[in-house]
């Protein structure tokens, strides 16, 4: 059963840590190294001569990270899995021009984000909200239209947060694609402006502004959500 | 400042990005504007939520890729 005081619960206790500046985050894509270490090495040449056991050493070695970031960007395990498959598909196929820049983990991690993101354009989706309609309002002397909606609450049995889940999910893809991924990039799969803009092929200023918009409408999705009693 | 810009300040509040002098308009501000204070919170919740429930609590955070879906991918190999 729905509830509103489970969901305002479940907010409550993300409120606690919520506004604090975060603390330094290092994502998988920044632990770059320049030299593959004797084991990569050897595991890349071996892939090279198209020796078999060396490409299911790959899958169960390295697959476990992507399978986590696939799961993370798409939500459910169907998707998440193809998405996997993509990506190693994809990885066989260019292991030749793998430059040995960085390590062979961020190299595969890159290529899960890529083959994701694929997969979430390529996604049906119910619905998209024009970003603007969710951009907040404000009054001719600059001041903000209180909303209202109440997010905090006393309850939250894991039913119930599986709930509020299902919500949050359905309301990041009601976003339109661009502000979409950009969201999904830096706040869920947390890598830095940096990283998302070279993923997305933008500067990093249509990153922060992207991500500054993405933020405020799914804000605005989940406060007309709570105020009308879903999750 | 009035609540238009502290809205546009919010990533870089949030980021710890604001230099001092903005820093202290800002919070100059969400001291007498409950509003914006109520803004900031639930803009603070909606990234925290997303983070979380983007996020399988009961699956571990580096999984092992199921003996079948190897095999799938190792087929896959074969047949592209």
């Amino acid at each position: 059963m729905r509830s509103i005081a489970a969901v305002r619960i479940f907010c409550f206790s993300v409120l606690l840590l919520s506004c604090s500046p975060p603390a330094p985050y290092r994502s998988p894509m920044s632990q770059i190294d320049v030299h593959l270490d004797g084991e990569e090495q050897d595991l890349v040449d071996r892939l090279r001569s198209g020796d078999e056991a060396a490409y299911e050493t790959l899958v169960r070695d390295y697959g476990g990270p992507m399978l986590a970031v696939t799961r993370r960007l798409l939500g459910n395990d169907d998707d998440a899995r193809d998405a996997l498959q993509d990506a190693f598909i994809s990885a066989f196929k260019a292991i030749d021009r793998f430059q040995g820049d960085a390590r062979l983990s961020t190299w595969l991690h890159r290529i899960a984000v890529n083959a994701a993101l694929m997969k979430l354009r390529a996604q049906r989706r119910r619905r998209e909200r024009p970003i603007e309609e969710l951009m907040p309002r404000f009054t001719s002397n600059g001041h903000i239209q209180h909303d209202g909606a109440r997010w905090v609450s006393e309850d939250d049995s894991p039913a119930e947060r599986e709930e509020t889940r299902r919500l949050v999910r359905e309301k990041i893809n009601e976003l339109p694609d661009n502000y979409r991924t950009v969201l999904l990039l830096r706040d869920i799969e947390e890598l830095d402006t940096r990283q998302t803009a070279e993923h997305l092929n933008v500067s990093e200023s249509v990153v922060k502004t992207r991500l500054h918009r993405a933020r405020l409408a799914l804000r605005a999705l989940l406060s007309e959500a709570f105020a009308r009693g879903e999750a | 400042m009035n609540c238009q810009e502290l809205i546009d300040f919010l990533i870089d509040y949030r980021a710890g990005d604001l230099p001092p002098k903005q820093r202290e308009a800002f919070e100059q501000h969400l001291a007498k504007c409950p509003p914006c204070k109520h803004y900031l919170d639930t803009y603070c919740k909606t990234i925290d939520l997303a983070k979380r429930c983007c996020c399988c609590p009961e699956a571990p955070k580096v999984p092992q890729v199921p003996d079948e879906l190897v095999k799938a991918i190792l087929d896959a190999r074969k047949k592209s």
